[in-house]
């Protein structure tokens, strides 16, 4: 056998280190809620969550739905001298793309599309079987990306920068606020709150094989 | 090196970065997967202070042509005129928009220059095995890794703009080269404060007591 994981340890105590310093020491057994802090450098080193995988599903699935509609619809439409343009999320990408910058229209398409899409989806697909005690194949490689996605994410950074374009063009012309923005304003907290309900040391349990 | 107990690298123990699986490999070879997820074993992030250099060093340079060149051109009635980061803060502050200009004061010019000037200081750290509170430095990675994202407010108000003021002759907005550098900036140091190991803070610590 060419590892011995730290459930496998002869003395039954169950070791674990810290990620930011690497200190060793013995796991905690934690309750619901409860959290174990580094002693040594104050990182966070485990949290049990203790939501339920319905809990979690329930919110990505609020998210996927009212991310379809943010994308679909229109975020901002400007009226001037009678004419009207109107913007969402694609067409931002597109428009940089044709004027040329196509590296800033991968950048935004990756960090405000890509990746938020894609993390939601990961977790269906890797929770969903979960609940039912199955794993789809390559859940775990899913898992993974979707620990890799987390940072590229930026779609509260989005809305943040929404704002201060309507801020920026409320004194040259008229800008209607289209129902994807509240689409959008209102994925913001459920992504969030997917994120935080999320126990990856429990799924990562989970998706061990049982041998 | 005297081996402490209570370092986890110290006794042939490597914590999986993916999933936190504490393991022991009994074999030294180089490239050992994680027993639970699969991902590639490292006591160490590979290389981390060389990689983590060569990323800031190439941020400091792409970080030039951001703040000289346009981030964006505003052509109203035939005039164009190209807006630098720093010209784009002005403009709101001598509109009176103070908060907005102090968001993107701090989103665009304090966070980025600030994340450069952290890892440098890390990195230097590191090299000259300081001992100075090293709690305190590890936080402060922390906070850099978590705080980077919102520089890309500025690049997400362009791709906003650019879709919207289309109106022909009367008025359009335009990217600029400036905005693919800032771009590249904010990319290359997420990827540098990812290649940094906060870890090499407190192995200098370890290797004075000897």
């Amino acid at each position: 056998m060419p590892h011995l994981t730290n459930k496998q340890l002869d003395s039954g105590i169950t070791l674990t280190a810290c990620h930011d310093c690497d200190l060793l020491f013995p796991m905690p057994h934690l309750h619901k809620g409860e959290k174990a802090i580094c002693p040594r450098c104050g990182a966070l080193v485990l949290e049990r969550k203790g939501h339920s995988f319905d809990y979690s599903l329930a919110l990505a699935l609020t998210s996927l739905i009212l991310f379809t509609i943010a994308n679909i619809n229109t975020l901002l439409r400007m009226n001037v001298a009678g004419r009207s343009e109107s913007e969402n999320i694609i067409s931002g990408v597109y428009e940089l793309y044709t004027q040329g910058y196509w590296e800033i229209a991968a950048l935004v398409f990756v960090v405000s599309i890509f990746a938020p899409l894609l993390k939601i989806l990961c977790v269906f697909y890797v929770l969903a079987p979960l609940k039912f005690n199955a794993r789809l194949p390559y859940a775990k490689q899913v898992f993974r990306f979707f620990e890799v996605l987390h940072p590229w994410a930026m779609t509260e950074v989005y809305m943040l920068g929404i704002l201060v374009a309507l801020v920026k063009l409320a004194d040259l012309a008229t800008i209607n606020v289209g129902i994807a923005l509240y689409a959008f304003a209102a994925l913001i907290p459920f992504m969030a709150a997917t994120d935080a309900s999320l126990d990856d040391h429990e799924i990562w349990e989970r998706l061990e094989p049982s041998d | 090196m005297k081996s402490n107990p209570n370092i986890a690298a110290h006794n042939g123990y490597l914590l999986c970065h993916t999933c936190h699986l504490l393991s022991r490999p009994e074999t030294r070879a180089h490239t050992i997967p994680c027993p639970r997820c699969g991902s590639r074993l490292h006591s160490r992030k590979p290389d981390s202070l060389a990689r983590t250099w060569a990323l800031t060093l190439t941020a400091y340079i792409l970080y030039i042509p951001a703040n000289l060149l346009p981030i964006m051109t505003v052509t109203m009635s035939g005039r164009g005129e190209p807006d630098t980061i720093f010209s784009g803060v002005k403009e709101l502050v001598l509109g009176g928009m103070w908060p907005l200009a102090l968001l993107i004061f701090f989103a665009s010019i304090t966070v980025p220059v600030l994340k450069l000037v952290v890892i440098t200081y890390l990195l230097l750290s590191v090299q000259f095995r300081s001992q100075w509170r090293p709690r305190e430095r590890t936080a402060l990675y922390r906070i850099t890794e978590s705080v980077g994202r919102w520089s890309m407010i500025d690049i997400f108000v362009i791709a906003i703009l650019v879709a919207l003021v289309k109106l022909g002759s009367l008025a359009t907005i335009e990217a600029g080269a400036g905005a693919v550098a800032f771009g590249g900036v904010v990319v290359i140091t997420m990827f540098a404060a990812m290649s940094f190991d906060p870890r090499l803070i407190w192995d200098a610590m370890e290797n004075h007591h000897e």
